[in-house]
């Protein structure tokens, strides 16, 4: 089922924070991953394989390096639920 | 004119592990050693890939020579003449040479001559391929004592600026002796391969290219750890599962877990994955000694048994994952 950007952004906040302890509420749109939450790559795909099964949508590894923002991943996830 | 029968060979019902060996690289080499190409620092390796310092092997040191270390304390633990091993399998992605093998170099060396000898390419799951030829050799009668060495010098296929996994690597050698048995000592194999992914990790030129260009470097090498990370992980973890229930057990019947040592952070959350309980011993021989493809897995073995003498006889899940992609897994009775 299609979820609202805000939605998905509080279900990806609470990834971050159960894989990195980075508080949910650092995780705002306009945010970068790497550069802003200090996420490295091997937690970054621990997040998404999670996001992958909490919202039912499947992220191809090739993608994930485009995934650079809090943006791009909330976009993609309800791009690819909808 | 009446054709007579062949005769056919049958080998012991039951297979273990009997003894393991091991050999480390001789120099202790620190993240402080080599973050300096990679402008990195020890707090970045650590946090990414639990390593504080691998061992390699110096330069007058060959992955035979390690190779030929382990075998003999595995021979001499097993309490077997070298004259009663049947076949020497080496699991190697490091022999010097293309050819001739470095299992027929060893077995020489050991006096084990003239047991068949031969290598086998599976990378990282290297050793588990081993277990599962091992244990189908005696079963099948080819041999009576298998000598199953994992042995890399993987510090000759390092590149000093690559970030993607030669800071990871070690050298070392782990050898066991797998034999007959009263009761099952080695659960069926779950094996098989994904060559989809065949350039997710592996050299990053091939030899030819590198010898037609000289001024070129050596071939070295490295990794997609993103593509690797998520299928050493959550794929490997249904392969370990499966092999968990073709042995007729669960996680909470093992006594140690000895995935390959290839990076701390997929250890970690493979166990998970897993639920491996807090009962269980983990090996995390990579913390130090780094990751040593195929001498991973018998090199950690050795290690849980030095640390945990008591775990003797009891059940361990050890699972191969690496280039190929390739993977093998089994449960098998400690030494």
């Amino acid at each position: 089922m299609a979820q609202s950007k805000d939605e998905v952004l509080a279900g990806l906040a609470a990834l971050v924070n159960d894989e990195t302890g980075v508080p949910a509420e650092s995780v705002v749109f306009g945010k970068s991953f790497a550069d802003d939450l200090d996420i490295d790559s091997i937690s970054m795909m621990t997040i998404v394989v999670n996001a992958e099964e909490q919202f039912g949508v499947k992220i191809p590894d090739d993608k994930v390096s485009e995934l650079k923002t809090v943006d791009d991943a909330v976009n993609y996830i309800v791009s690819a639920q909808s | 004119m009446t054709q007579p029968n062949l005769h056919q060979a049958a080998g012991s019902p039951f297979t273990r592990i009997i003894a393991v060996g091991a050999a480390r690289g001789d120099l202790n080499v620190p993240n402080d050693d080599i973050v300096g190409p990679i402008e990195s620092s020890d707090e970045w390796i650590r946090q990414r890939t639990g390593v504080i310092s691998r061992t390699r092997a110096s330069a007058s040191v060959s992955a035979a020579d390690l190779a030929t270390s382990a075998a003999n304390e595995a021979i001499a633990t097993a309490k077997i003449s070298a004259s009663d091993i049947g076949a020497v399998i080496i699991a190697t992605i490091s022999n010097d040479v293309l050819t001739p093998s470095m299992a027929a170099l060893v077995a020489d060396r050991i006096g084990a001559t003239p047991a068949a000898a031969y290598d086998i390419s599976a990378a990282c799951a290297g050793f588990c391929y081993g277990i599962a030829q091992a244990d189908a050799l005696v079963r099948a009668g080819a041999a009576t004592y298998v000598l199953v060495i994992g042995a890399e010098k993987l510090s000759d296929y390092a590149k000093p600026t690559d970030r993607t996994i030669s800071f990871l690597l070690g050298d070392g050698a782990g050898a066991v002796i797998v034999g007959p048995a009263d009761s099952v000592g080695i659960s069926p194999t779950i094996w098989g391969s994904d060559g989809g992914k065949w350039d997710a990790v592996g050299m990053d030129r091939p030899t030819r290219e590198a010898f037609d260009d000289r001024d070129g470097e050596f071939p070295t090498l490295r990794q997609d750890g993103q593509t690797v990370f998520r299928w050493a992980v959550w794929e490997m973890a249904k392969v370990a599962q499966e092999a968990l229930e073709a042995a007729g057990i669960t996680a909470a019947d093992l006594a140690a877990f000895i995935p390959h040592q290839a990076n701390m952070r997929i250890i970690n959350e493979f166990a998970k994955q897993l639920n491996v309980p807090d009962s269980v011993v983990i090996a995390r021989d990579i913390e130090t000694t780094g990751n040593t493809s195929a001498a991973s897995v018998p090199l950690a073995m050795h290690r849980v048994l030095a640390e945990n003498p008591e775990l003797s006889g009891g059940y361990a899940l050890i699972i191969g994952f690496g280039a190929g992609l390739v993977y093998a897994a089994q449960i098998v009775r400690l030494p």
